[in-house]
Formats: C-alpha cells, structure tokens, sequence
C-alpha cells in the first residue's frame, strides 16, 4: 500500500484557486481592497471591507510570526496520524493575512512558541506547492 | 426586572436517557421519543404542536422531513443550523415567534447517533469542505481538538491562565455527573476506564491530545437526544410543570479576522444582547450552562458573558468555585455532568436548555437550592476558527 498522502486543496474551488495556482510558482500571495486599503484572507471576489469588488493580488515576502499553535497527537486521518506529533499554527504574515499551517523544521514541536518568527517553505507537489513554516 | 417579557416558556423537557443505542435506534426515532415524552412532561399532546424546530442536519428538506416524520403540520417551521448552538438559535426563535402569535406551541428536537457510528469528531480531520475558507487548510491537519487547543495555547500567553486552572472545568464537571445516575451510566457504557470524582492532578495528569488539552479536558462522544416544548404564556400557565420562562437570547457569528484576537468568542456579542434584553446581570445568575465541548470552551465563555473580566477566567474558576454546593460564589457550571461527563452527541445545545429548566423546576441532581435564573449558552462550530453563540437567560415564577 503507498503511504498516505497529505490532502491537498481542490484547485476548481472559485474563490481560492488563483492562490493554489500561485502555489506553483511558490509565491505565496493575498489580496488587498484598493479602495479602503482591507487586506482580503481568505481570498475572495469581493472586500470584506467595503465590499467592493477593487481587489489587487500581492506577494508576500513568506515572513511571519507564531501566533498560536498545538501539538497535534491524535489523528484518525491516515496521512496525519502518520506524521503525529506535529505542530498546526496559526501564521500572521508580516503583511497582514493570518493563516493556518504546520511548523516544520523543528526537531521537536514541543520547542514551537507564540511569538517564534517563521518564514515559508514550500513542499512540492504535482500541481501546486503547499506553503509549511520553518523557524526564520 | 419589571421590564421583562414572560411571553414564552419551557413547558416540556426530555432528555433520552441512553447513551449508545447500539446501532438499534436512528436519530429521527430518538427525536420522536424525545418529543413524546417532552410533551407528556409538558400535558400536551403532539396535535398541540404548530411550530418545530430543527438543525436541519436531515438534509436539505429537514423541515418537511420532520414535520411528516412526526404527522404534524406545522405553522412555522425554523431549520437553523448552527452546530451546538442550534438550540439556543431556536429557542431565541421560538420565542419570537410565539410572542408574535405566529404560533402557540413549538417543538424542538435532536437526535444522534454519533458513538454507534463510531464518529471521530474530535480527532478526525476538518469536517465539510466546499466552504473556500476550508480549502485553505485542509492541508494543514488541524483537528477539531487542536482549534480548541490553540484558543487555549493563546489565553496561557496573554493572560498566564494554567493547565491546572482550566482543569477545574472538568472537575467540577464530573462532580455533578456522579451526581447523576443517567451519566454515570453514560460513561460506563462508553467503556471510560475510571468512573469517579476527578482532581485537578487526574485531568493534567491525563494523556494530551492536542497541547495544552488533555484527555480530560475533552468531551465524549456518544449517542443522545432530546427535545423542548416551548408554549406561549397563556398555554403554559394551564400546563403539567411550572414554566421556565424565556427572558432574553442573543445570538452571533465569530470567524478568524487578519490580527483579530482569538481569545475573544462570539459570545460577548450574544452575551450583552440576552442579558439586556432579560434585564439581569451575570452575579445574578444562579446556574451557568455553558457548552463545554473542552474546558477552553467554558474558560473563554464565562470571561465572555461577563462572569468575569477577560483574561481573569483562570483566577475566577479556581478552588472549586463552579459546584453547585458553592451557593453565593458564582453560578454553578453544568449540573447534569456536561459534555465532558454526561452526553455529547455531537451537537448538546438542547441539553442546556434542558438542565437549565431541571433546576429552575427544582428537579436536578445537582439542585441548587431556590435557583431563581439561569444561562444556557450554545457554541457551534470551532471556537478556534469559525463558531456561531447563542445565549438565552431563563427564569422562574
Ligand atoms: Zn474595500
């Protein structure tokens, strides 16, 4: 039997696929209203801000902080219960957008903290890159 | 309290007893039982009902499933679906709808079956999908355990609150439930491996599942139901049981926002709003029912609703505050044992409705003596990330 894989996201979703297509490139991008200046994360048609429709795409430069975080030891999912213990974070990059991501590149995830800087490592996959967080 | 509406109550209450059907019972059989047996409590018959509410979690139809289901044609029909929280949504609704004179008697209901179908909510991976805000991090594996976990992880750092604080939670919780003979018996046939009184040692003591959370600090998952008669104020002042009025709900939304401060749930916006409108304060409140899907869950709630200001929960819940034999120190938390320790099907919004009206009827296990008000706050959804709240204040005559 192959190893579990790691689910990945459906790239025919409408409102996130210019994200997961930008995945393949590793750029990781957001997007910010350019009427009232809201930064848009989860990316949307639309601001959550004024609800225009105005929106520019960005790149971040893949830099951000620990805002919270688990150790995540139990898992009924065959690709995650594999990979158990590992740490599940929320990310806020430096511009702006807060995300969900693991941290990886840590001996062990006991040793993530709130507040630890991170930057964007991508992992490779056939149709897009998926944007994990190693210590900065 | 001159200014308060009584224009609708709890009039009927049941809460299934079992905790695994074994597979022999769906969960629209254990919503009829329910309903019977919450109208007989109340003196009612089922052709009393014209109004019913549903999560909906049937399917699409729910609303019409449920009504031919029973053999009821309802006048108004509610099928919002907000997870846990649904209940204290439909009670909020019913509330309004028999105060218009929409309707004069309105069911709600709820049925799982969530243990014989060996569910692994707390630990398998993100439900749903479709959602464009789940398709951002499926990938990542947080489970339901670690949403909850990183609200936790983030109140130890802004506020210093401990493990061991957020333990008492569970404790106190498990006091009440070996209190209460239907969940005693729930944790036996769910087969946990030791069934008695907890100390704070014994739930950090226990294995972690999704740091800081430890085994004891989550809920159980197992089968369940349950239903509500709520009647219009001339109905049940003619009915079985005295009533439990419903004197003010709120209800809101909270979702992850860029810097937003994760700490803080959609309960301190559903929390002012059915305080304000029932015209009481939170010192006043007798018994606290507040889903506790993990101790977090509770810790975050309580700050909230205004039991205590945000970020002294830790302090607050300590030295065994929550029991309902601490009369005069604060509420007390979840006398039918809870989530942690009684029933969690999956969604145990009604059960708080039901044990608040237990103790206002003067029927606990865990009574507190004269309980004159109490709260019942719902949370559906992820505390962490995306989660709907639903307060309501009740009161007796
Ligand atoms: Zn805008």
């Amino acid at each position: 039997m192959a190893d579990p894989t790691r689910p990945l996201p459906n790239l025919r979703d409408l409102d996130t696929q210019a994200f997961w297509q930008a995945t393949k490139d590793k750029r990781l991008t957001y997007q910010q209203c350019a009427d009232c200046g809201t930064v848009v994360f989860y990316p949307r048609r639309h601001c959550t801000g004024c609800f225009g429709s105005n929106l520019a795409w960005k790149e971040s430069a893949g830099k951000g902080t620990v805002y919270t975080y688990s150790i995540v030891r139990q898992s009924y999912h065959p690709f995650f219960r594999s990979m158990a213990p590992y740490a599940v974070a929320w990310i806020d990059l430096d511009e702006g957008p807060r995300l969900v991501s693991n941290v990886v590149g840590v001996e062990d995830p006991a040793s993530v903290r709130i507040g630890m800087r991170v930057k964007v490592r991508w992992e490779e996959h056939e149709a897009l890159c998926v944007p994990l967080f190693e210590p900065a | 309290m001159a200014s308060q509406t009584r224009d609708a109550a709890i009039v009927g209450i049941h809460e299934f007893p079992s905790r695994d059907v074994e597979g022999a019972l769906s969960p629209l059989q254990i919503k009829a039982e329910c309903a019977a047996r919450a109208l007989e409590d109340a003196g009612l018959e089922l052709r009393d009902v014209d109004a019913i509410y549903d999560a909906g979690e049937g399917g699409g139809m729910a609303g019409l499933n449920i009504a031919e289901y029973f053999g009821l044609k309802p006048k108004v029909i509610d099928t919002t679906g907000v997870g846990g929280s649904s209940y204290e949504f439909h009670a909020a609704h019913a509330k309004r709808d028999l105060a218009a004179g929409r309707a004069r008697v309105a069911l709600l209901t709820y049925g799982s079956t969530a243990h014989s179908n060996a569910q692994a909510i707390g630990v398998g991976g993100r439900g749903g999908g479709g959602h464009p805000a789940d398709n951002m991090d499926s990938f990542a594996g947080m489970t339901l355990v670690a949403n909850y976990a990183m609200v936790a992880q983030r109140h130890m750092f802004d506020y210093g609150t401990t493990s061991e604080q957020l333990a008492e939670i569970s404790v106190a919780t498990r006091y009440h439930a070996m209190r209460n003979p239907e969940a005693v018996k729930a944790m036996e046939d769910l087969e946990f491996l030791d069934i008695r009184e907890t100390t704070v040692a014994d739930v950090v003591g226990s294995r972690m599942i999704a740091d800081p959370l430890h085994l004891l600090e989550c809920c159980m998952i197992s089968d369940g139901g349950g239903a509500v008669v709520i009647a219009s104020a001339d109905v049940a002042r003619d009915c079985a049981k005295p009533p439990v009025w419903l004197l003010g709900a709120g209800e809101a939304t909270g979702y992850p926002e860029n810097g937003g401060d994760i700490t803080t749930s959609a309960a301190a916006q559903s929390g002012p709003t059915a305080f304000g409108e029932a015209g009481v304060r939170p010192d006043e409140i007798d018994i606290a029912m507040i889903y506790d899907s993990f101790s977090i869950t509770v810790l975050t709630i309580l700050e909230d609703l205004g039991f205590c200001a945000k970020g002294e929960g830790g302090a607050w819940v300590s030295g065994g505050r929550l029991r309902f034999d601490r009369p005069g120190d604060g509420p007390a938390l979840n006398t039918d044992g809870g989530g942690l320790s009684s029933n969690h099907p999956g969604m145990r919004g009604i059960f708080l409705l039901i044990e608040a009206a237990r103790q206002l009827r003067g029927e606990s296990c865990s009574q507190v003596e004269g309980a004159q008000l109490a709260v019942a706050h719902g949370n559906g959804g992820m505390l962490g990330s995306r989660h709907c709240a639903g307060t309501v204040i009740l009161g007796r005559d």
